[in-house]
Order: C-alpha cells, then sequence, then structure tokens
C-alpha cells in the first residue's frame, strides 16, 4: 500500500526538516491530549476557588496544593494552564473549519471562472490582507460580542475573518496555474462538467499546499486569541479558560514580584504556538521544491567527484 | 533608455490607479462595520448618562438621523479630507489625538524596527550562511521562538527581570512624570523634544523609558525577518550568477557578500511593508503592556469607552497608513527591482 498523501512529507522529510516536524508533531499532541483529557488532569476547575469548603489563598506562591500557585481571583494556574489549552484547541480547531470552508471555495471559484468576479474578489481580499490583522480581530469581536456573548465561536469567527484572505489567496494563486494544464484541457474537452473539473482535477492539486499554511496559521490563530484575550475582547473569564487574559491578570501582578500567575499561561502559549510553527516549517522545508532542490543536485556532484566545488560552508 | 523612462511612469500610474479602489474598500469596510455596531455612536456612548432630549439634539447635530447613503457619501469626503471629527466622551478632535499619541506610537515602532532590522537581517545572513549547522539551527529557533512569543509575555518577563528584580528601567510609560510635565512638546516625539533642548537628563529619562518595549516589539519583528532572510539568501545562493561568480574564480566570501548578499535582500523590502501590519498591531498589545501612550492604547481606550466616532476615525487613519505604505513599498521596489515594473 502506498503511504497516504497526507503524511507523505512525514516519510520524505529528512535531516534537519525531519527534526523540525517531528518536534513539531510532539508538541502539539501533548497540548492535544491536555486538551481533550483536561477535566481528568486539571487538578481543579477553571474557575474553581475553593476544595472542600477551604477557600484558595490569593496569589499564594507554588506549593504542593497549588504546583503553579494561585492567581488573584484564588483559581488555581495549573488548572487554568491545563484547560486553557482545551479552549485554544477548540478555537483553533474551529477558525480553521471556518476560514477553509470560505476561503478554499472562494479562491477555487474565483481562480477557475476568472473575469469580473475574480478581480472583484481579489481587490476585496487584498483590502481586507492589507489591514492590521488583530484591529480587524478587535472590532470583529466587539462588534458579535452583543449578539453571540464573549465565548469561543466569537472568537474563533473574530480569527477566520483574518484567515480567510491568506486561504484564498493561496488557492487562487494556484488555481490559476492548475487551470492551464493539459490534464485540465483535456478534462475539459472530454466534455466533463465545470464542476466536476473543478472538484477532481483543481482541488485535487490545489489542495496540497493548505496542510503547510493550516498549521502556519493555526500558530498565528493561538497568538491572535490570546492578544484579543489580553486586550479584554477575547474569551469571558466566566466561559473558559484562557491564556491571553490571565497575562492581561498578571501583568498588575509584576511589579509585586509575582511571577508564578504570568510565566505559565505565557509558557504555554510559546510552546504551543512553537510547535504548531515546527509543523508548518517543516512541512514548508519537505514540500517547497525552491529549498529542497539542493540537497537533490548533491549526490549527483559526489559521484561525479566535484565535491571541492562546493563551498565547505554548506557541508 | 527612453522605453525605460515610460514603462517606469507607466508602473507608477497603474499603481497609483490601483491604490483608489483599496482606499474606497477600506474605508467602505470601516463605515460598514462601524454601523453594524450595536446602537448608534451618541447613544453608545452617552446613553443613560444624559436626558434624551440632549441625546436627540446631539444625534441630529453629529447628522445621524440623516439616510444611510449620505452619512456614507459624508464620511468618505470626510476621511479624505481627513477631517475626523471629534471624540464624543472628551471632546478631543481626531486629529489631534493622531499626532499627540500616533507620534508616540511612531517613536515606539521606529526604534523596534532598526532593532529588528539589525538583529533579524544579520541573524538571518548568519543562519543562511551556515545552512544545517547548529549556527542555522540556533538562528532559526531563536526566529521561531521570538515570533512565538507575544509581545504582552516578552514584555511581562522584560518588566519582572529588568524592572523589578534588577531595578534597571522603568517598566511602564513614555517618561518620568516630572519630565513629562516640564518637556516642551515641539515634535511630540520625546527623544528629539529633549535633544532640541539640550536637557541631557530628560533625554536619559526618555531613552531609559523607551528600551523596554522598543526591544520587546524589535525582537519580535526580528523573528520573522530571520526566516525571511534566511530563505531568501537560500534562493539567491543557487542563482545561475552566483554559479557564474564562482566560475570565473571569485572567491567564495566575496561571491556571498557582493552577490548573494545583496540580491538576497530586495524581497526584504517587500516584506519589510508587510510588516506594518503587524508592526501596528504588536504596537497595540505592547502599548498595552507598558502603558505606552501610544494611538494603539487610545483605540483600546475608546473601544471600551465605546466612543464609535473616535475609534472611526483612528481605524480610519490606520487603513489610509496601510495604503499608503504598501504604495511607497511597491514604487520603492520598482526603481530597485527592474523585473517589478513589467
Amino acid at each position: 500500500m502506498r503511504t497516504p498523501r497526507i503524511l507523505k512529507p512525514f516519510a520524505q522529510a529528512t535531516g534537519m526538516p525531519r527534526t523540525l516536524l517531528y518536534s513539531g508533531v510532539i508538541i502539539v499532541l501533548f497540548f492535544v491530549i491536555l486538551a481533550i483529557f483536561a477535566p481528568w488532569i486539571a487538578p481543579y476547575g477553571f474557575d474553581q476557588v475553593s476544595a472542600d469548603g477551604v477557600r484558595f489563598p490569593k496569589q499564594g506562591a507554588p506549593d504542593s496544593a497549588h504546583l503553579f500557585g494561585t492567581t488573584v481571583q484564588s483559581t488555581d494556574v495549573l488548572s487554568r494552564v491545563v484547560w486553557g489549552s482545551r479552549t485554544a484547541i477548540e478555537v483553533v480547531v474551529l477558525a480553521l473549519i471556518f476560514s477553509l470552508t470560505i476561503g478554499v471555495p472562494l479562491g477555487l471559484i474565483s481562480g477557475y471562472v476568472g473575469g469580473k468576479l475574480d478581480r472583484t474578489l481579489v481587490l476585496i481580499m487584498d483590502a481586507l490582507f492589507a489591514f492590521p490583522y488583530l484591529l480587524l480581530a478587535i472590532v470583529i469581536a466587539f462588534l458579535l460580542s452583543d449578539k453571540l456573548g464573549q465565548g469561543v465561536v466569537t472568537a474563533a469567527l473574530a480569527i477566520t475573518a483574518v484567515y480567510i484572505p491568506q486561504y484564498y489567496r493561496v488557492v487562487r494563486n494556484h488555481v490559476i496555474s492548475v487551470r492551464e494544464e493539459s490534464y485540465v484541457e483535456a478534462a475539459r474537452a472530454l466534455g466533463a462538467k465545470r464542476m466536476t473539473i473543478i472538484r477532481r482535477y483543481v482541488l485535487q492539486n490545489v489542495i496540497q499546499n493548505v496542510p503547510a499554511i493550516a498549521t502556519l496559521n493555526a500558530a498565528d490563530a493561538i497568538l491572535t486569541l490570546a492578544a484579543l484575550g489580553f486586550l479584554g475582547y477575547g474569551i469571558q473569564p466566566t466561559e473558559a479558560a484562557e491564556w491571553g487574559y490571565d497575562l492581561n491578570r498578571a501583568i498588575d501582578d509584576a511589579g509585586a514580584g509575582i511571577w508564578w500567575t504570568g510565566l505559565w499561561p505565557g509558557l504555554a502559549i510559546v510552546l504551543l504556538v512553537t510547535g504548531f510553527t515546527l509543523v508548518g516549517e517543516g512541512l514548508n522545508d519537505v514540500l517547497n521544491p525552491v529549498i529542497r532542490a539542493r540537497r537533490l543536485r548533491k549526490p549527483k556532484m559526489d559521484e561525479a567527484e566535484v565535491e571541492a566545488e562546493e563551498e565547505p560552508s554548506h557541508a | 533608455m527612453n522605453s525605460q523612462g515610460t514603462s517606469l511612469r507607466a508602473y507608477v500610474l497603474t499603481r497609483l490607479a490601483l491604490a483608489i479602489p483599496t482606499v474606497l474598500i477600506l474605508l467602505t469596510m470601516v463605515f460598514g462595520l462601524m454601523r453594524v455596531a450595536p446602537g448608534d455612536p451618541i447613544s453608545a456612548a452617552l446613553g443613560g448618562r444624559v436626558p434624551p432630549e440632549e441625546l436627540e439634539q446631539r444625534r441630529e447635530a453629529a447628522g445621524l438621523d440623516e439616510p444611510l447613503i449620505k452619512q456614507y457619501f459624508q464620511y468618505l469626503g470626510n476621511a479624505l479630507t481627513l477631517d475626523l471629527g471629534t471624540t464624543i466622551n472628551d471632546d478631543r478632535k481626531v486629529t489631534s489625538i493622531i499626532v499627540e499619541n500616533g507620534s508616540a506610537t511612531l517613536e515606539l515602532t521606529m526604534a523596534a524596527f532598526a532593532l529588528a532590522l539589525v538583529v533579524g537581517i544579520s541573524i538571518g545572513l548568519l543562519a543562511g550562511y551556515y545552512r544545517d549547522t547548529w549556527i542555522d539551527l540556533s538562528g532559526r529557533m531563536f526566529g521561531i521562538v521570538i515570533y512565538a512569543a507575544p509581545v504582552f509575555f516578552t514584555g511581562y518577563l522584560a518588566q519582572l527581570l529588568f524592572a523589578g528584580e534588577l531595578g534597571w528601567l522603568p517598566s511602564s510609560g513614555r517618561a518620568s512624570p516630572i519630565v513629562e510635565f516640564e518637556l516642551d512638546q515641539v515634535t511630540h516625539f520625546y527623544l528629539i523634544d529633549t535633544l532640541i533642548t539640550g536637557n541631557w537628563d530628560a533625554f536619559w529619562d526618555v531613552l531609559q523609558h523607551l528600551i523596554l518595549p522598543a526591544v520587546t516589539l524589535g525582537l519580535l519583528i526580528s523573528g520573522v525577518l530571520i526566516r525571511l532572510v534566511r530563505v531568501n539568501l537560500l534562493q539567491t545562493m543557487r542563482g545561475d550568477y552566483v554559479e557564474a561568480a564562482r566560475a570565473r574564480g571569485i572567491p567564495e566570501r566575496q561571491v556571498v557578500i557582493q552577490h548573494a548578499f545583496r540580491n538576497a535582500m530586495v524581497p526584504v523590502v517587500t516584506v519589510a511593508g508587510l510588516q506594518f501590519a503587524i508592526l501596528l498591531g504588536g504596537a497595540v498589545l505592547t502599548e498595552q503592556t507598558f502603558n505606552w501612550p501610544g494611538i494603539g492604547a487610545e483605540l483600546v481606550r475608546y473601544l471600551n469607552e465605546r466612543d464609535y466616532i473616535a475609534v472611526q476615525g483612528i481605524i480610519t487613519i490606520f487603513a489610509l497608513a496601510v495604503v499608503v505604505v504598501s504604495l511607497v513599498i511597491d514604487l520603492i521596489n520598482a526603481f530597485i527591482d527592474p523585473r517589478v515594473r513589467y
């Protein structure tokens, strides 16, 4: 049996891209496990302030009862970090689904149909793309908060608005180049329906680019979510635990030398974003022929024993 | 010679023409978004605080009882003449917010960007040059991790360490209260204002306040640059002209420095321009973290107060700035890289 297409990069990767890819996958999996099993892993609830009738200490330093200490609201920092990973993963998955289901079809149709529709969409998407993404997310989260409340869905939609233009762009540009390929022309000549051509021949080719962008966007989505939370336009503390909100509260503690309320949620953000970025960069390294080409050429030069030509600095 | 001149002129004209629909789309977007907002600006900001009759009066004065389409064209006209109205809550002209708080943002972002260029380009070039060695790996990891860290986290750590633990630098604000009070605000750029008056103590104070926010924001941007410069160097190193230079027996050092490095820098200009959006977003967060009285911090404050006139005005300025910056970047590119023009 052949390796499924989606796993190919993992099988093909060697050297540094392989290290990047694998360490990224391990980090992301770690957080996915935290997210799924949060109720069993976290010692307390995300907004729990007492256990067995005893209230937790306020801004208590780390000890055996609270490994990461407690916050100004007496919640347990470790529990909030664990529950926060559930929030983060939920938002990322929702935002990815939303932006893929809107961005990819838009790009496909716009690129394949062309003409006026294409030109108008390009202008609009480019304008959206140029707009400072964080401001866009803030404004949208702000507007939606009255109708949908300040929960996971609102945050995911705000992030979606930022990433639709990116998927649209990549997909559309790829469609434009694929559209003129001979196999598409052949399908057209055989009388295949337009939707069939788009689905079977164009989409199949274009979709390969998506995983690398999607993982890099997932990394950005975590950062945007945290930024929204930090500014007070993200998920409300009553709805779920969110790292950005925790950091917002922690800034006030910094003056008093209290480090444990901010350090752990911050490290969680850095680690998860790094994980997604490593996967994305690894995939890019493997899939991007421009960067990859050198390694393919090198063995040939070795065979011809002209290794002296290869400068040692690239060994 | 002549044909080159025409093609450059044609490019500039087309590019200018393309900027017009972009401006229109962005302004329409801003207008649309602000109208979707719950309630009209006046009652959102003042509702419950003033009697209904006065509310009605102020709505009329602001032209909010006009038909939407009329309001839209009025807004377009106002935006294009940079007449952005007066805030509802504290009666400030939006243009003066932009001058006073915008200069704080510019001072911060320019210092950050300068730092990002130095750090980003040098680490990126090193990583690309020593490809697949430990230098490359640590350079890339630095870039990835620094980009993965939100500014409000690096800023928080910097505050804990340099302001709290070591006590070397102030943790927030643009200057000490007394210095700020006594300062002659000529340009609203504190570094320049203190220099003009020759007040060295004040200059030192302002500089100290600038260090933590600028380094925090600058390192974030350098993360993007490292990635970009590295990949570009890898691509130019494969170019025919690099191969040709090697074939002519030019020493490797010279090949890399004179042929590869220079060409690797061209796309950096483009992306440096795109970083402007990140820079603005990052500035909002940095300002919030360090209590920096910039335009981003003001935007967040007015959003919290539901002062839609102020919010609309500030976002309009951001939108216009984005278009102008991308226009300038494209034109610079056309001048330095002839391929862009065709």
